[in-house]
């Protein structure tokens, strides 16, 4: 059952005052992942304070760094039913994950963080895991 | 381990573990608590020794996570001999 909307409202401004796109439908989700070119990333935001707590400070760190992704989006598991699950069919053989990070490249996913590596974790480094797979995939001019 | 006051429970409430055991179980889940009676774990994937070597088990879901089975699933105490967090497995 979805949480009280405004329980989940300062925790999904946290992505969208970094200027992430919140995707609440599918069919912001087919949108968003259409355009193919370039880089993507996708971040299943979750209530759960264990993990997402530190993935939100963690992303808002990252987007910081030199090189990111072109386009970064958002889901709302356990909230925005329909466009999570949409969302997790664009990486099917990853095993559904809340928090967690997908990133892709030109459509293929290139890096994906689970809930259990950012569990535990401080923000510094969550961003750290994230940036890395910037400078890996990212870097060529490109800005989000 | 320490209890905690993160809603009274374990301290590795909220944290993905490998729990293996005596037998030929192997378990990955979400802690919810362990006390006195077992390891209780939320979003559970089972391994059970007929599908592949539980390294391989293991190793993979430190990578990409794991596939749940079971919901909510009790692990008894007596049969428990490690739990680890499925973080600090090297994949």
């Amino acid at each position: 059952m979805p949480y009280d909307p405004q329980l989940v409202q300062p925790m999904r401004q946290e992505l969208t005052d970094l200027g992430v796109t919140e995707l609440a439908t599918a069919e912001a989700v087919d949108t968003f992942m259409g355009s193919k070119e370039g880089t993507t990333l996708v971040i299943v935001n979750s209530v759960c304070g264990c993990a997402a707590g530190m993935a939100r400070p963690g992303i808002k760190l990252a987007l910081r760094h030199e090189n990111k992704p072109v386009r970064v989006g958002t889901v709302f598991a356990g909230q925005d039913l329909d466009a999570t699950a949409r969302a997790r069919a664009y990486f099917p053989d990853v095993p559904p994950s809340s928090p967690s990070f997908a990133l892709f490249k030109d459509g293929e996913l290139v890096h994906f963080v689970p809930r259990h590596q950012i569990e535990g974790q401080d923000a510094q480094s969550v961003a750290f895991n994230l940036m890395s797979a910037f400078d890996q995939h990212c870097a060529s001019g490109q800005s989000a | 381990m320490e209890r905690t006051f993160h809603h009274g429970k374990h301290e590795l409430h909220g944290i993905t573990v490998v729990v293996e055991t005596s037998g030929a179980h192997t378990f990955i889940g979400r802690c919810d608590d362990i006390t006195d009676e077992g390891v209780m774990l939320l979003d559970v994937a089972i391994h059970d020794g007929t599908d592949g070597p539980k390294d391989d088990f293991i190793a993979k879901a430190a990578k990409f996570g794991h596939w749940a089975k079971e919901k909510a699933l009790a692990v008894p105490r007596e049969s428990v001999t490690n739990v680890t967090r499925l973080a600090d497995v090297t994949a």
